[in-house]
């Protein structure tokens, strides 16, 4: 529409600018620069006009608060950084700037990615635009909730172990997890450096491909990102289902999963099938172990990523204390939400001397047996299709005081992460109190291409990515 | 009871390379607080670490260069703790997998040849500085230092006395200067030693409770504060003691090692490795090239001096204990027309003397070796007397440079000449008639009088040899 010139690159942003303003309640946002927003909107018309647009000229966005952004808010949910302004932008930023999108704000998102459900956010919940008694999801939540009622057209969030897709799924959304290491990490702020992934949070999986595109590539700043050549994602994405054989683990289809998701999830593999592809019963015999596997290995590294929250150089200093240890105590006694310590915690305890072999090594082997089970299961199938989650999204508050109940959440996202493989939310259906089920879709390593063009067939033939909930149309 | 002290050695190298070993700042000295330090050394959220290769190659060059085994693959691991100048809250290091492990050294131990053993050399980052003297009631940081790569080589307890201790340092020292690895400069803090010391009675097998001393920043003072620390534990073992395991710290004024207080509780540093880094991967071909740049290396350049040289072994310790010193000496005896010994002579006397005298390394001398060649050939073909030699030799320590061309200005040229010297022989006697005598009735001392006279009448040009011989033709009964 911005290249047709249909609608200018002002007048979109002055919408949703609008949008944003009109539902606050929601909570999505954390910082919105109006003025900042509408300049560079006004470079990219110009742009539009001479024809010296690139891929995402005139196109509003927003960051999740993780992201770096030069002279711009970057608190990333939390007290420690709320007074952060960035020196500097990340390779995420810098690459969407430069592909001439225009950048509306950032959004709301759990305290340092720790959360699914958005409630740890020092800045306060975001509410689901489906059902504002319910959680958005996390910890990606203000993301996913922005989009969800049309605040801006697609966000960037990040996904340790589910944090795009589970609130993807929760709000209806197409949420996209890359490969480990195709896109850079560099300006993102660490929560557990191995599994960390960026990735686009939008309406369809064309515009998963679209922002997938302009943020995908080797970064000589982030030493895990990939040095290969990025394929070109959306002529990729025509690439029909037919002949496609889609793996199904039974395990993954059992009786704990709330009846309203599998009904969703069968109806959408019959759509699946109808489109060509062809279902193969395959195992991931040791997926149930991905959680505590997950969660130790997650929070070593967190433990130590979120160590240079001192207080010393920048972000939030306790007005009082004895001496230098006092100084970190009472700084990050304040600085951190409860999640966030009760994460450090386990962490430290984890990469503690004596619980080193139990704990991390373990995990480690743990996850590369889920890593085999991942590639044995593509030697038969060309694609997974698992549930995001095992409930629709649930109340606010309601899983606050049950940390674990909140972590199992994430049991069918995280196995992914610790894979490093790439996977794509998409919605799939709603349950009967009218809330989005979502279902991934997983490829083999690199494979985005492939899992964008599956769920875009999907999108073809059916309407659950284009609902909007009905008080945001 | 007699005891046994044993002692090994954790130095830290500086490696020279221009920027970090992280990131992309510039590690030169001396700069203004924290105007060295990127977005990375000061861990702002969000950075990312990448590998400087080149600090790689250095380490690899070390490991070569030690007979040791470079480990074509090790990991980083981060060191967790807090201190406000560990911008991280952890510093970079190398745990389980280090990329050199088992080399060797061999010393002098004074009784023959003895090798010392490195456990491992692994690569780090450094911290940066806390400063608590410039700020009244306030500690100030400078992170220019953060990230400067580090080599720690980690030494087995071999060692068996301060002295060996302190030759073995020595000796690492003269090596990664050789290597170009390191400036070797302790006062700024390229080249720092940590040593672990315990005694045991003589004969035992086991080892006794050691203390790590910290930070010692010369050679003098890492053989006094090991002294003072064996001294220590023995009386304190004597006393009906025990040693606790302790860092301590040496006070070079009050000559005793003392217990670091506060910073080292016991820590568990809760090791693991670094996820924003793969592992660290050496090809066998990287290898290879760098085997062909190692230079040849002190010990093979010692025997190459004795032989080639015939030097004292002496000689040829100290004249290779520096590369710039043994390149300098050898361009010297080429330029001398081969009088290697005469070379050797000036430089380990006339020239490291006024080096010491003034604290200057010999790069930041003024004299070539061409000219000190020059020299030396002037004093063989009996063109100046030796004493003008050391007037020339100060005139270029001065910074000239043209042995000739003083010779000429100031008219130096030794007088060999019989006829001119006879004449000023003649005139000399003619006021000695005293000496004259003397010697003629076989007071063979009186002769250097004489020849002093002459000298003194001549200026020091006269050619002491020939005035010898004419005196004692003419004082001949």
């Amino acid at each position: 529409m911005l290249q047709t010139k249909k609608i200018s690159s002002v007048e979109l942003t002055s919408h949703f600018l609008q949008r944003i303003d009109q539902n606050r309640e929601l909570n999505a946002f954390i910082t919105v620069d109006a003025e900042t927003a509408l300049a560079n909107a006004r470079q990219a018309d110009i742009s539009l006009n001479d024809k010296s647009g690139d891929l995402l000229t005139g196109l509003p966005l927003a960051l999740k608060d993780i992201f770096c952004t030069r002279g711009m808010l970057t608190s990333c949910g939390s007290r420690m950084l709320a007074n952060f302004t960035s020196p500097y932008d990340a390779t995420v930023t810098e690459r969407l700037n430069a592909a001439g999108s225009v950048l509306l704000g950032k959004t709301n998102m759990d305290e340092f990615a720790m959360g699914s459900s958005n409630e740890s956010s020092y800045f306060g919940p975001v509410l689901n635009p489906w059902n504002v008694d319910c959680v958005p999801g996390g910890s990606s939540g203000g993301s996913a909730a922005a989009v969800s009622a049309r605040l801006c057209p697609a966000t960037v969030g990040t996904d340790t172990g589910g944090s795009i897709r589970q609130p993807a799924a929760f709000c209806g959304l197409t949420g996209l997890k890359p490969s480990y290491g195709r896109i850079s990490r560099y300006g993102m702020v660490a929560f557990a450096s191995s599994l960390d992934q960026a990735g686009p949070i939008t309406q369809s999986a064309e515009d998963a491909a679209l922002l997938l595109q302009a943020m995908a590539g080797f970064d000589p700043r982030d030493s895990t990102s990939l040095d290969i050549e990025v394929p070109d994602f959306l002529p990729a994405l025509k690439t029909s289902l037919d002949g496609v054989t889609v793996g199904v683990a039974a395990s993954f289809l059992d009786s704990t999963l709330d009846p309203d998701v599998l009904a969703g999830i069968e109806e959408a593999l019959r759509t699946f099938e109808n489109l060509g592809a062809r279902l193969v019963d395959i195992e991931l015999p040791n997926s149930s172990a991905g959680i505590p596997c997950y969660y130790v290995i997650a929070l070593a590294e967190a433990s130590s990523n979120l160590s240079r929250f001192d207080g010393v150089r920048y972000g939030h200093r306790a007005e009082q204390y004895d001496d230098l240890m006092d100084m970190y105590e009472q700084s990050r006694a304040e600085g951190f939400g409860d999640e966030v310590k009760r994460r450090i915690l386990i962490g430290t305890y984890a990469l503690s001397a004596g619980y080193y072999d139990a704990y991390y090594l373990k995990a480690q082997k743990i996850r590369r047996i889920i890593a085999d089970d991942f590639r044995n299961a593509f030697q038969r199938c060309d694609l997974i299709a698992a549930p995001t989650t095992p409930t629709t999204a649930f109340r606010l508050s309601e899983k606050v005081d049950d940390p674990v109940a909140m972590y199992l959440n994430d049991i069918f996202t995280v196995p992914v992460n610790l894979a490093g493989l790439p996977a794509v939310s998409i919605p799939v259906g709603l349950d009967q109190a009218a809330m989005p089920i979502g279902m991934q879709l997983i490829g083999p390593y690199l494979e985005e291409s492939r899992i964008l063009a599956a769920a875009h067939s999907y999108q073809q033939v059916t309407p659950w990515h284009q609902r909007i909930p009905e008080a945001f149309t | 009871m007699a005891w046994e002290s044993v002692i090994g050695l954790e130095v830290h190298v500086q490696l020279q390379t221009r920027s970090k070993i992280f990131s992309s700042a510039a590690t030169a000295y001396g700069a203004q607080p924290n105007t060295q330090a990127c977005a990375v050394d000061i861990a702002l959220p969000g950075v990312l670490p990448v590998m400087n290769h080149q600090v790689a190659l250095m380490a690899v060059k070390f490991g070569l260069a030690t007979g040791a085994t470079v480990n074509c693959r090790s990991i980083f691991a981060r060191k967790n703790y807090f201190y406000p100048d560990l911008p991280k809250g952890y510093q970079i290091s190398q745990y389980e997998l280090p990329i050199v492990s088992g080399g060797q050294l061999a010393i002098d131990s004074g009784n023959g040849e003895k090798i010392i053993r490195i456990t491992r050399a692994h690569l780090e980052e450094d911290a940066g500085k806390s400063l608590h003297d410039e700020f009244d009631g306030l500690s100030g940081i400078d992170l220019n230092r953060a990230g400067t790569p580090l080599l720690e080589v980690v030494s087995e307890p071999d060692l068996r006395s301060p002295l060996e201790a302190v030759t073995y340092l020595r000796k690492l020292h003269s090596l990664v200067r050789y290597l170009e690895i390191c400036d070797g400069n302790m006062q700024e803090g390229s080249f720092r030693c940590d040593a672990n010391v315990s005694i045991r009675p003589y004969g035992a097998d086991t080892l006794g409770t050691r203390t790590e001393l910290k930070n010692i920043n010369s050679f003098r003072f890492v053989e006094k504060a090991i002294q003072q620390e064996i001294q220590r534990q023995i009386e304190l073992i004597e006393d009906g003691g025990q040693v606790v395991q302790e860092t301590r710290l040496y006070d070079p004024l009050a000559d005793e090692t003392r217990p670091m207080r506060g910073k080292e509780e016991a820590h568990d540093y809760r090791y693991f490795p670094d996820p924003d880094l793969p592992p660290l991967i050496i090809e066998q071909a990287e290898l290879e090239k760098v085997r062909d740049t190692l230079p040849e290396l002190p010990d093979a350049r010692r025997e190459r001096f004795v032989h080639q040289y015939q030097l004292t072994p002496a000689d040829a310790d100290q004249l290779t204990s520096d590369r710039e010193i043994a390149d300098f000496f050898e361009t010297t005896a080429d330029a001398a027309g081969g009088d290697s010994r005469s070379a050797a002579n000036w430089i380990n006397g006339e020239l490291m003397a006024r080096l010491n005298r003034d604290n200057r390394p010999i790069g930041e001398n003024r004299i070539t070796p061409k000219a000190l060649g020059a020299l030396i050939c002037r004093i063989n073909d009996q063109t100046i007397s030796g004493k003008i030699a050391k007037d020339i030799f100060s005139a270029l320590w001065e910074g000239e440079h043209d042995v000739d061309g003083i010779i000429d200005a100031r008219g130096l040229r030794q007088i060999s000449d019989s006829d001119a010297l006879e004449q000023v022989i003649e005139e000399v006697l003619g006021r000695c008639v005293e000496q004259a005598t003397q010697f003629r009735d076989g007071q063979e001392k009186v002769l250097g009088y004489l020849v002093g006279q002459v000298m003194k009448a001549t200026k020091g040009k006269a050619n002491p040899q020939a005035v010898n011989a004419i005196l004692r033709q003419k004082l001949s009964p």
